[in-house]
């Protein structure tokens, strides 16, 4: 029994079967993240704060290069095979690869740096602006306001927040990662050692100031649970992130099986690696998406 | 002389090929559709079982409530602890029972049996092809499903019980439910909407490219056409709720905020979340699936009732095209009646109003369908075989089910009917005598294909009988409940509300109260849980008739036992590995019943020419 159509496309589609496959997979992709960015829309528009510049824009470009690049090795990767020239193939697959590893290691580093990064709101108005004047000196409310005005884009509304609902932004000493105030009031810990982000306009930390966790109304680093940006933010990146893994280690297979492969089937793994290349080219369009609607808006 | 020979070098091939693969790669680990399709049906079946006899528990429920269950109630305490203390179903129990009932019955009941089981087994035959465009993603496929199954199933016996926020796990309640219910479900939902999209693309995949020489659009039988645009709308419509999924399982594990509005108060205290997510954006997603849903239930059993209606009547379907055309319409337009579940929600009357109108429009088509299936009995030499009478009764039950759904469409009837028993009358009129017929229509049908032998007639319509007696007796009470008031998901049926209980015990409570519910419409409990025990009564001699008949049935005397004209009978019994011992080319149309001036009364699409079949 032989399955047509699996090399050779069939003459009143056009398409081999493998092609036909990874469209339609892709068309259910695209009604996936289609979903989630719908949600986005819907979770922003629905928002009475949404926050900017939370990331690195210089680390985001930089990332999307990567991607693009490894869009470009792709396609150069099949089409050394069509030309019939596989050791070609191999550099061109290894350097996808490698992109998407390079990828992959520059997102982890800003998870990283969010993992261990805090905001902490504080019980009342007297208590949060005794803070603030620790951290930045007399006029410590006026800059965490500066700081909160210029996190939500709140220049042109006349809209007005009590110190209480105003976060500090810092470290914590040793920085742990993806702590909480329960957690830290369950390991018995009764103040923590914050360092405050350097106030706008200067990269100078402010000394640490010494926090009471008895003050904190609540604390949480850059994760799902900080706010409903960070939790579209993380959901659809680690989503795409899985998809970048899943190709890479598709791709990795091809490129491992190639020798095996070009002996025995060369059409059908010529066709393999577009269909790898299709849903690459995927998965960096994907991105394409979420950098401006996460970085840039 | 060329076609034996050609037979002679294909089992040849064949047998070199294969060394005999043992029973794990036969049976399990198999890629062939066949099998796949069989394990999809029997998983399916005992998950029918299953479901059905979660319900019955309930019903004991809502008839009695607070009496201990008999037979299974010691049972239930064993396995599920406190929940179940002394046999009687706590509130939690009966939350947990109605939301995995739901969720059993769609998800690992109804879809797996009518799309992937009928779907694997019968349209790769029906186009002439040798197996799916991809036989592993099929297995994977299975074994996706079959994981889903396992988590769901584990679930029940967890710490707290499984997922108890209804079937439609509305956010927040099925967020703050404390225990892990409601993760198990959301994984195991996940693995679930995995293997339905790989199987919705294999089947897309295995239409467009392996139909047999000469099979075009309009020469594909309507089973085919419709299992075709099931598949589109469960690889479009799922993905959605699996990015709902996603993010339900965020909110759940990580803590976030999805779904949790602002200022959440849960038993009186501010519940420990950032805020700012949206209930009604959880609906949405949900119900972009849960819609179309709806026609991944009905499409499948529409296809199954066409072979049936078709070959029984001896006649051609009546308006092919017009059905061709109205499936395809019914899956476009699928997709933009969802917010009909939503009416209550606040979304604002002008949303109600373009998804009143969708859901008017989607009923043109759905009316189509069912009228061409009317007017194909219009003439014809009906044969009353057992899947015959089940698909003649699926036109009615599905009938009512379908113009019952109208009040439910306007937003303004809604306002009154909905959440109330007169919704559960109608989904399940249009799922349980309708979808389920079909799909029992259907194993009837194609049991001899699969196995060599019929079922035995005396016990199919003692089940057909039987069963078309429980249905009506279990559902038809429901709409004059719902009309009267009843609001579904209550646990002790309504007794809360009631002006005298089952019992016949006046509540205090509620005199005075012109909306309390009255003795009559509590007495119905009763009489509903009753009819429901006849129903399962109903089902005994369909399982022994499927496993007695599989060793002393009637043997079939032909490949093709019912006369049929589709490919699926122009193959060995049981078809082997690879499915044709010929070539297969197709000349006509998929229902040249009593053509005139033949003297046979069937052509099968492979025959070559209209000389008369000797």
């Amino acid at each position: 029994m032989e399955i047509p159509y699996t090399a050779k496309p069939r003459p009143d589609t056009g398409l081999y079967n493998a092609k036909l496959g990874i469209w339609l997979f892709l068309a259910s992709e695209v009604m996936l993240f289609g979903g989630l960015f719908s949600s986005y829309i819907l979770l922003r528009v629905g928002a009475d704060l949404w926050p900017h510049g939370m990331l690195s824009i210089p680390i985001g470009t930089f990332n999307t290069f990567v991607l693009i690049a490894s869009s470009v090795t792709v396609v150069m990767a099949w089409a050394s095979l069509k030309l019939g020239n596989p050791g070609k193939f191999k550099a061109y697959m290894a350097a996808t690869i490698l992109c998407a590893l390079g990828f992959l290691s520059v997102k982890s580093y800003e998870y990283y740096v969010k993992f261990t990064h805090y905001d902490v709101w504080f019980k009342d108005d007297a208590t949060a602006e005794k803070y603030f004047k620790a951290a930045y000196g007399e006029k410590g409310t006026e800059e965490t306001r500066k700081q909160f005005v210029e996190r939500f884009h709140l220049h042109n509304t006349k809209a007005t927040y009590d110190p209480a609902q105003i976060q500090l932004a810092g470290h914590i000493e040793g920085n742990p990662l993806c702590t909480n105030l329960k957690k830290l009031v369950g390991a018995k810990q009764e103040t923590i050692k914050f360092t405050p982000d350097a106030p706008l306009g200067s990269h100078e930390h402010p000394h640490a100031i010494e926090v009471k966790l008895s003050d904190v109304q609540r604390l949480s680093s850059y994760v799902p649970a900080h706010s409903t940006f960070f939790a579209i933010y993380f959901t659809i990146t680690a989503l795409h992130g899985l998809h970048v893994l899943g190709g890479a280690i598709v791709l990795a297979y091809f490129l491992l099986t190639v020798d095996k492969w070009w002996k025995k089937a060369p059409e059908q793994f010529t066709n393999r690696i577009e269909v790898g290349g299709l849903f690459w080219h995927f998965v960096d369009l994907v991105w394409i998406f979420l950098f401006p609607i996460i970085y840039l808006l | 002389m060329q076609a034996t020979t050609q037979t002679h070098s294909q089992e040849a091939h064949s047998h070199e090929h294969h060394h005999d693969p043992g029973f794990l790669r036969s049976y399990v680990f198999s890629s062939d559709h066949k099998v796949i399709g069989i394990q999809y049906g029997f998983t399916a079946l005992v998950f029918l079982m299953f479901g059905f006899l979660l319900m019955m528990c309930m019903r004991w429920q809502i008839a009695k409530p607070g009496t201990a269950i008999p037979l299974v109630g010691g049972l239930l305490e064993n396995f599920l602890g406190d929940v179940a203390k002394g046999g009687v179903m706590s509130p939690d129990l009966y939350n947990a029972f109605g939301a995995m009932h739901g969720t059993i019955m769609v998800f690992l009941a109804v879809v797996p049996l009518a799309f992937a089981a009928f779907g694997n087994y019968v349209v790769p035959l029906q186009i002439g092809a040798v197996d799916m465009a991809f036989p592993r993603i099929n297995m994977a496929s299975y074994q996706c499903f079959a994981a889903g199954g396992v988590v769901m199933f584990v679930s029940f016996f967890i710490p707290g019980g499984a997922a108890a926020g209804g079937w439609t796990s509305y956010s927040p309640l099925a967020t703050i439910i404390p225990t892990q219910g409601q993760t198990f479900w959301l994984i195991g939902m996940v693995l679930l909407i995995t293997s339905s999209l790989l199987g919705a693309v294999n089947f897309i995949a295995t239409v467009i490219q392996l139909r047999a020489p000469g099979m075009t659009w309009m020469r594909m039988p309507f089973f085919v056409w419709a299992q075709f645009v099931t598949a589109f709308i469960l690889l479009l419509a799922f993905p959605p709720l699996e990015a709902a999924g996603i993010l339900q399982l965020v909110d759940k594990v990580f803590g976030s905020s999805f779904f949790l509005p602002t200022g959440l108060i849960v038993s009186g205290k501010p519940y420990d979340v950032s805020g700012g997510g949206s209930p009604l954006l959880w609906q949405h997603l949900f119900w972009f699936l849960g819609h179309p849903e709806v026609y991944v239930l009905i499409l499948p059993a529409m296809g199954v009732i066409s072979e049936i209606i078709a070959c029984n009547t001896r006649k051609p379907l009546w308006g092919y095209k017009s059905l061709v055309y109205s499936v395809l319409a019914v899956g476009f337009i699928s997709f933009i009646v969802w917010a009909h579940h939503m009416y209550l929600t606040g979304m604002g009357t002008k949303i109600s109003t373009f998804f009143q109108t969708t859901t008017m429009i989607i009923s043109i088509p759905s009316v189509i369908i069912l009228t061409c299936l009317f007017m194909s009995l219009w003439g014809g030499s009906i044969r009353f075989n057992t899947p015959m009478l089940f698909a003649l009764a699926f036109l009615p039950m599905f009938g009512i089910g379908g113009l019952t759904g109208l009040p439910l469409g306007f937003n303004f009837s809604d306002l009154h009917l909905h959440d109330s028993y007169y919704v559960i009358a109608h989904f399940h009129y249009v799922v349980a005598p309708g979808t389920i017929f079909a799909l029992f229509a259907g194993i009837y049908f194609w049991y001899p294909k699969m196995t060599g032998r019929y079922m035995n007639e005396t016990l199919g319509k003692t089940h057909f009988w039987l069963s078309l007696l429980g249905m009506n007796l279990v559902f038809l009470p429901m709409f004059f409940q719902g009309l009267y008031g009843m609001s579904r998901r209550m646990s002790d049926g309504g007794a809360t509300y009631a002006l005298v209980d089952t019992a016949g015990k006046v509540n205090p409570a509620n005199e005075g109260i012109v909306t309390a519910l009255t003795g009559t419409v509590m007495h119905l409990n009763v009489f509903i849980t009753h009819a429901a025990l006849l129903l399962l009564i109903a089902q005994i001699p369909f399982v022994i008739n499927v496993f007695m008949s599989m060793f002393n049935g009637k043997k079939v005397e032909s490949d093709n036992p019912w006369q049929a004209t589709t490919l699926d009978w122009q193959t060995p019994t049981p078809p082997p590995h690879g499915n044709f011992t010929k070539e297969i080319v197709v000349y006509r149309g998929p229902y040249e019943y009593s053509v005139p001036g033949q003297t046979s009364d069937f052509i099968p699409q492979n025959q070559p020419d209209a000389q008369p079949a000797k």
